[in-house]
């Protein structure tokens, strides 16, 4: 079990480096990409934890469908022509000393609390899809049916917005 | 039971909030209205990736669960906004968000 | 157990990568052969007999070509799209049963790389991300034609995906798993669900030839309209990835249409023959590429058929028959499982 120590701290480092370049990038197309490592590398963090179901779904949500939405809108609004719109040093300056401050009252805030261990992740089966399935559609059956009108909804509303002569 | 071999809880902890302070530092700094709805995307997988630590090492499935949710409601939230943003764009031709200053135009 | 295992499971991801980009390689001799045939011409016979050696003048041919990149391409978004298109192309024969297993010296051994239990989650998975590679090679091609390709290329395997995922998910309720494996075991014999889901193969099939860009879907490329589409500012061997890549995801669709439809490497009768266990593995192996082989070339032959979609079409074909009706074959299907159940 040294080994998943090792691939925690691979992939948590680039997580966190590729989350930078999302901000650092200049063009858009490259923050998006940098973001679709980052979610990879989430995808390997629930491995780790054993949550073979929330990894492949989030690899189809997010790698499959979110990020290439991203990479389409990239790509209709040829945003590179445009470039960046730059903020003043100060704002930036504010906006990292803030962020920080938030990383270290989180990381305090979460460390005050005595968080017990009660299980080994690694041999947890809660997240394999069959136990996951049973308690979906049992306990959360409701909330599954709504999630779905929201889609619904959403489905609609996009396509609304999409027409070019609603008005 | 302490496990000395099992990856602690707390280096999630750290993991996740560092990801989470910096899509809030991509909120404040960027003025491209699309990086920033990515930032906001981070924030998302950062908390979706703590709750699906709480429960492997609580052994509480209502956290995966959860999980699934908040990806459900991110996909959703995702197809509305960069629908907008396409809007903005079609009538302002510009994203960027010091000029999206008005609620009509 | 563990030193030979990991060895064992090198040697047959190894293997299978080999197999897959042999068969490519072959397909593309395949491809002109057919073509020939159909036109009535030879086709290429110059290099060795029948021209068993045209694949490697081919690469050969793709390695000496000039390489040239567009000087406002993004240099390295320019290079990662084709080998990031090989690469997914290639991810996809982890999960398939490529056969039973084979049984030496009292230890079995599976003739699959991996056997996860979220193996249809996990095609779904590489499908999705499938369209990467030619998204970021179209755009950072920096040419109109290019991104034109790229995003047609994007819309249509969106769009065709849904079906086909409705039409595997009314397979994943038949057979009550989600691994690929048990799902070959209960095609066991002549018991194929392609009896019980015509609909289902049907539509499967056209959103395969949809996913992989082939015509009469191939719009991202056609040359009449775009120049080549995607690739079209790409020369030398990264042209030939984006183009072996396409006959690789022929051989990987054509894998899963046999899985799925067609019983993997089932074959008629294999109880009746009183063979070994081993002799029928390798038999049932075989059967499963002669089964790939026939899909390929059915490829082939659409493709030397039918002439091309227009984009309307295309995308009427999809959002308006094909998923209505991946929906009501999934309906069906799980109205029957119901009833039968009750009974």
């Amino acid at each position: 079990m040294i080994f998943s120590k090792y691939l925690f701290f691979i992939l948590s480092f680039i997580a966190i480096y590729a989350a930078l370049k999302v901000l650092i990038s200049k063009k858009p197309m490259h923050s998006v990409l940098y973001l679709t490592l980052t979610f990879f590398a989430i995808g390997g963090h629930y491995i780790l934890l054993n949550a073979q179901f929330l990894a492949v779904v989030h690899i189809i949500v997010y790698a499959g469908a979110i990020m290439v939405l991203f990479i389409y809108t990239v790509m209709l609004l040829n945003l590179n022509i445009q470039g960046e719109f730059p903020k003043s040093r100060l704002a930036k300056f504010a906006s990292a000393i803030a962020g920080g401050i938030l990383l270290f009252t989180l990381i305090a805030v979460f460390r005050s609390y005595d968080l017990k261990v009660l299980a080994d992740p690694s041999l947890n089966q809660i997240g394999l899809v069959k136990n996951l399935g049973k308690i979906l559609f049992q306990d959360y059956y409701l909330p599954f049916e709504l999630s779905s009108i929201l889609f619904l909804a959403a489905m609609v509303g996009a396509v609304m917005l999409g027409k070019k002569d609603i008005y | 039971m302490p496990n000395l071999q099992i990856i602690p809880l707390d280096y999630y902890i750290i993991f996740c909030s560092a990801l989470f302070a910096i899509g809030v530092v991509g909120v404040l700094v960027k003025r491209n209205a699309l990086v920033i709805f990515m930032s906001i995307e981070l924030m998302l997988n950062s908390a979706n990736l703590l709750l699906a630590a709480f429960s492997a090492y609580r052994n509480d499935p209502a956290g995966q669960i959860f999980v699934f949710f908040i990806m459900v409601v991110a996909a959703a939230e995702v197809a509305i906004g960069l629908a907008l943003l396409v809007m903005i764009y079609r009538s302002t031709h510009t994203i960027d968000i010091n000029v999206l200053n008005k609620l009509k135009w | 157990m563990d030193g030979t295992y990991i060895l064992y499971k090198f040697i047959l991801a190894s293997a299978i990568l080999l197999i897959s980009l042999l068969v490519a390689m072959y397909s593309t001799l395949l491809e002109r052969k057919v073509a020939a045939f159909f036109q009535d011409r030879l086709g290429p016979n110059r290099a060795g007999i029948f021209g068993i050696f045209q694949p490697l003048a081919d690469g050969l041919k793709l390695f000496f070509k000039e390489e040239f990149m567009p000087g406002d391409a993004d240099k390295f978004l320019y290079i990662l799209g084709p080998s990031l298109t090989m690469m997914i192309a290639l991810l996809t024969s982890a999960v398939i049963p490529w056969g039973n297993s084979l049984v030496i010296g009292g230890a079995e051994y599976s003739l699959q790389v991996a056997d996860v239990n979220v193996g249809v989650l996990y095609v779904f998975a590489i499908l999705s991300i499938g369209v990467y590679g030619i998204m970021i090679g179209g755009w950072a091609s920096n040419n109109k034609y290019a991104l034109i390709g790229a995003v047609r290329a994007a819309s249509q395997m969106i769009s065709y995906e849904l079906a086909m995922s409705m039409t595997i998910i009314a397979i994943v309720m038949m057979s009550g798993s989600l691994s690929l494996k048990d799902m070959v075991e209960q095609q066991h014999g002549m018991n194929w669900n392609v009896w019980y889901q015509p609909l289902g193969f049907l539509i499967f099939l056209v959103c395969a030839f949809a996913e992989c860009n082939r015509s009469p879907f191939d719009l991202p490329e056609c040359e009449t309209e775009l120049i080549g589409g995607y690739h079209t500012e790409y020369s030398s061997m990264k042209l030939g990835f984006y183009l072996f890549a396409e006959y690789i995801n022929m051989f990987i669709s054509s894998a899963m249409i046999a899985t799925l439809f067609f019983g993997g490497y089932n074959f008629p009768f294999m109880d009746d023959l009183h063979l070994s266990h081993n002799v029928i593995t390798i038999i049932g192996s075989l059967v499963f590429f002669v089964k790939i082989a026939f899909f390929v070339f059915f490829f082939m032959w659409v493709r030397w058929t039918l002439p091309r979609f227009r984009y309307d079409q295309l995308m009427r074909l999809g959002w308006k028959s094909l998923l209505p009706l991946a929906i009501v074959n999934m309906i069906i299907t799980g109205l029957v499982i119901m009833i039968k159940h009750h009974l």
